[in-house]
């Protein structure tokens, strides 16, 4: 262990260390009282923590006797975990002080899974594969029960706990294959285990396995059981969080397993990926038509853009891995807005979910309804929006990878699935003119962030804000 | 000016976005604003875009007034018109304004009205100009945004299901096309539609899944479009979207709808379907053009039985486009001159007409046939003009309607007799419907107590239809005004259909041997 090790780990350093200090600082003072500013620390620091993954390292190292490897595929995807974590606390400020939810533990759980997440996309080796999960888990299962009188709030904590902790136990159990066929934890020795066409039949079992854990990280079908529940019952600011930097944080991962230590057997899983890419977008789309729950809405909806994400990855090209990162920069945005929305939705102070609820939105608040469309038509990956251009990326991908198939069948899915964000379009604008709506205003904040999303979508258009070129970067150092 | 088609475009977006941000306020005098805003902006488009015409060479078979600058991974945001698109960037500068003087009496959420239409008309005009695949589908899809929006807050008592089958319908149709623009991407390279255009993709029949696919790649980029602009058309049997969309529509709307948006298939047709996949086109034009002329026959034959004006006008712009298809199909100088100048004249005579179903649904607020009769007791001024665009829609010489039909009819009978046969009694019906209709709403005695204190146009709508007589009239007797200009580039596009076919033709019999 050198410094210079050291060095390259100093972002998640100083991030655990400053949780651990203000846990102990709030601990020993006015603990909940301390609670808003430590958010606005926390997310100062996390911004500040992204501002120099951004500016500094450069090229590929490895860290920890090749444990971590910290590349551009690495800082693409913590840049994008640590700002999507400090809007989502944000954002999560006035909602949980007027609902007497915010406790100091909140913003330091939160940095702590970012830790997690952080190590997760750069780990380079099953063990550190593993601690970085299971750090982002455990400090996710508390927050999803944050809420600790409500029923739905705790019921969805366990529920993603029980089964959190039964897809850990098939990752572990592929991890402990895939050690014993190949004899090293390590993705480097991994891959050299895993020559193309001559993958053990073990190795397989256990690839199959670590895939599967993952994909209920990512909560693609058939591992997305828990996501409506535990969506639904978690206090909408940390449904916020669970839509935005854990799905990058875990897609990263996918990404980095299939390509760091199997990406010469492409073949052997890009077919799993492209199933399970194809079931998420249909499931998604086709099981949000019954929603009537905006929360539960956004949960099919994000089990469906995993599928478009997935379809990225199961290109197994530079292609595909840029597409995906894309496509997650761009999810993650429409999702930090739509929830800045869905925060917004209060009645008598009360929040309020159903969707009929925003009948005739866009006449008392027709600035607010406008950005919500530009966000619902991005969701849907109807052009002009951002959102159409991360289907564009992923539709390419699949289609330079042999997958023709693949892309017709999501962009069928995408028709389907536009159906139920025009619903929410129709709620908002074609409703009946005598029902009683929501609260006017809301907070400034969220006002800010739900704006500023839709400009994103609209804007983006002229050059993604060099998104593109960073993502292409990042792919490169992946695929090689 | 080097950015003149940028300028056109984006004019009623830049008034779109004062009104957006600026307009506050609900009352009276916020909606004169945006309705006079809407009128400027629309005017000064159509003005600018005379520049486009003024300065247009038709002998120059190319692309003019090209602009091109890099996008996002390796499009191109290129803009160009050529003899075949000009006209309908003409066509919707010139609608917009008659549109937007039409509207004149909305009250309902004016400013989101007229920004919902000065949008959809940028994004109309980036259609006919765009000159990059994914450009042209950004304009073609994005369009869908504000027409569902004016359907659904402006419409009829349906308008809900009407708006979410537009969209969904039209949607499914597309993305089909979003794939084929992939896949030509993949294979071409490039989303260049210059280059594109001068591609050869491959032809080579080959089977999938057990089925011989006759002309290969070409065939199935050509259907994967033909999706997509068959539902735009719209085609027999997938035009039941436009009824229901054209019913429930705001009057401006449905004129939108008739005299632009429709011909964005038929664009399509030519711009991408002819010259780009030449093998796969002529391997099902034979399909094209039974459609085409079931179309036309079936369609006016369900326009007879229609109790709803809107319904049975709906009905005979399907009819009429089946004219469309059937000449841009026949692939000679004939077809596709007068598939062009169908598509405008029926721009101008389907507008026409939605605006004067809108006179009288403005006055009586129901459009069932049966509610009327007699009219030209009190409305002459109103009776002389409806009777114009039905003798113009039934395709009487004199008026532009009769060009076009004659022109495709012409074209069809060199290349298919027994399709220009069923085609040609489509013209005996459309007289059959259009002059009953006439009969039932407009002649006879004034019997209906409710029809007795119905008053004639006003003013302002006598100069909305004083634009679209004086084209009407003047396409009828000088069609050379849209010929001349659509002739070269006509010229060379049936001249390297042809071309590539024989090509096609000599490689599968070298092939062979």
């Amino acid at each position: 262990m050198t410094s210079a090790d050291l060095t390259l780990v100093l972002p998640e350093i100083l991030l655990a260390v400053y949780a651990m200090v203000m846990l102990l600082v709030a601990v020993y003072t006015s603990k909940d009282g301390l609670a808003s500013t430590l958010v606005w620390m926390t997310a100062g620091v996390m911004v500040a923590l992204a501002a120099y993954i951004g500016v500094t390292g450069e090229g590929a190292k490895s860290a920890f006797n090749g444990m971590l490897m910290i590349d551009g595929f690495a800082r693409f995807a913590k840049v994008t975990i640590l700002l999507a974590a400090a809007s989502v606390l944000i954002m999560s400020e006035g909602y949980m002080k007027s609902r007497d939810l915010l406790r100091f533990e909140y913003p330091l759980l939160v940095a702590l899974s970012a830790v997690g997440m952080m190590v997760m996309v750069s780990a380079a080796d099953l063990m550190a594969l593993y601690m970085g999960l299971e750090l982002q888990s455990l400090a996710l299962y508390v927050v999803a029960s944050l809420r600790r009188d409500s029923v739905k709030s705790t019921e969805a904590g366990l529920k993603y706990f029980v089964l959190g902790a039964l897809s850990s136990g098939l990752l572990l159990y592929g991890a402990s294959l895939v050690y014993g066929y190949a004899g090293t934890t390590l993705f480097s020795g991994i891959i050299e285990t895993a020559q193309a066409g001559e993958v053990s039949l073990g190795l397989l079992f256990g690839l199959v396995f670590l895939m599967a854990g993952m994909a209920f990280k990512v909560s693609a079908v058939p591992f997305h059981m828990w996501t409506p529940d535990v969506y639904e019952g978690s206090p909408t600011p940390v449904t916020a969080f669970f839509a935005t930097a854990p799905k990058v944080a875990a897609m990263g991962l996918f990404a980095r397993v299939l390509h760091d230590a199997f990406g010469n057997a492409v073949s052997d899983w890009s077919q799993i990926v492209a199933l399970l890419s194809v079931l998420s977008m249909f499931l998604g789309a086709v099981a949000a038509i019954g929603q009537t729950n905006i929360k539960r809405l956004m949960a099919f909806s994000s089990i469906a853009h995993m599928g478009y994400a997935l379809m990225g990855l199961a290109a197994g090209t530079v292609l595909g891995v840029q597409a995906m990162l894309i496509y997650m920069a761009i999810y993650v945005t429409m999702n930090v807005g739509t929830f800045a929305f869905i925060l917004m939705m209060e009645k008598d102070g009360q929040p309020v979910t159903d969707i009929a609820a925003l009948n005739m939105y866009a006449k008392r608040e027709p600035g607010k309804a406008l950005a919500m469309l530009v966000l619902l038509f991005s969701l849907a990956g109807v052009p002009p929006m951002l959102g159409f251009f991360g289907k564009f990326y992923v539709l390419r991908a699949a289609y330079e990878a042999d997958l023709a198939w693949l892309a017709i069948a999501g962009v069928v899915a995408s028709v389907i699935g536009a159906y139920y964000y025009l619903r929410i379009v129709f709620y908002m604008y074609f409703g009946d003119e005598n029902a009683d709506g929501l609260d006017s205003g809301g907070s400034t904040i969220l006002w800010g962030f739900l704006m500023a999303s839709a400009a994103v979508m609209v804007l983006g258009i002229a050059n993604m804000f060099g998104v593109e070129s960073a993502a292409a970067a990042a792919a490169a150092t992946l695929v090689n | 000016m080097d950015n003149l088609l940028s300028i056109v475009t984006f004019i009623p977006a830049v008034a779109a976005l004062i009104l957006l941000v600026f307009l506050r306020g609900d009352d009276d005098a916020a909606n004169r604003n945006a309705k006079w805003l809407a009128m400027a902006a629309t005017t000064v488009t159509f003005l600018v875009s005379l520049f486009i015409l003024a300065e247009f060479d038709p002998n120059d078979t190319g692309f003019q007034f090209v602009e091109e600058a890099p996008w996002l991974l390796g499009l191109q945001y290129k803009m160009g018109v050529d003899g075949i698109s000009v006209l309908f960037v003409m066509l919707t500068t010139f609608m917009m304004p008659l549109v937007i003087a039409a509207s004149w009496n909305v009250t309902v959420r004016v400013k989101e009205y007229m920004i919902a239409f000065l949008m959809l008309e940028t994004l109309m005009l980036g259609v006919f100009m765009a000159l990059d695949l994914v450009l042209f589908y950004l304009f073609f899809e994005a369009g869908l945004i504000p027409m569902f929006l004016i359907i659904g807050i402006w419409g009829g008592a349906n308008r809900i299901y009407a708006s979410f089958k537009f969209f969904l319908y039209t949607f499914l149709g597309s993305v089909l096309m979003l794939v084929a623009m992939v896949g030509m991407f993949a294979e071409a390279g490039t989303t260049d539609i210059e280059q594109l255009l001068i591609h050869q993709f491959d032809f080579e029949t080959f089977s999938l899944a057990g089925v011989t696919i006759v002309g290969g790649f070409q065939t199935l980029l050509f259907l994967a479009f033909f999706a997509s602009f068959a539902v735009k058309m719209p085609m027999w049997p997938v035009h039941t979207w436009l009824p229901d969309a054209h019913v429930q529509a705001p009057t401006a709307g449905s004129v939108v709808l008739a005299a632009i948006l429709l011909k964005m298939g038929g664009y399509g047709f030519l711009r991408f379907s002819i010259p780009m996949f030449p093998v796969g086109a002529e391997v099902l034009t034979p399909l094209v053009l039974w459609m085409s002329a079931i179309a036309i026959v079936y369609t006016s034959l369900v326009a007879l039985v229609q109790e709803d004006m809107k319904k049975l006008i709906a009905y005979s712009s399907v009819a009429h486009m089946g004219f469309v298809t059937m000449g841009i199909f026949a692939a000679n100088q004939q077809g596709v001159d007068g598939a062009i100048f169908q598509m405008i004249s029926h721009g101008f005579i389907s507008g026409a007409l939605f605006l004067c179903v809108g006179v009288i649904y403005d006055r009586m607020h129901t459009r069932e046939i049966d509610a009327y009769g007699g009219l030209v007791n009190r409305m002459p001024a109103y009776a002389l003009i409806f009777m114009l665009f039905t003798m113009a829609n039934v395709g009487l010489p004199g008026t532009s309607g009769f060009v076009g039909e004659f022109l495709t009819l012409v074209a069809i009978f060199q290349v298919n007799t027994w399709v220009a046969a069923v085609a040609t009694t489509g013209v005996i019906f459309s007289a059959a419907y259009a002059l009953w209709l006439y009969r039932r709403v407009v002649m006879g005695d004034l019997i209906k107590e409710s029809l007795r204190s119905i008053s004639d146009m006003t003013p302002r709508e006598r100069w909305i239809f004083a634009p679209l007589v004086a084209m009407t009239l003047l396409l009828g007797v000088y069609p050379a005004l849209v010929l001349d200009i659509t002739g070269p580039a006509v010229a060379a596009l049936v001249s390297n259909y042809d071309t590539a076919l024989a090509a096609a033709e000599a490689a599968s019999q070298l092939a062979s041997n």
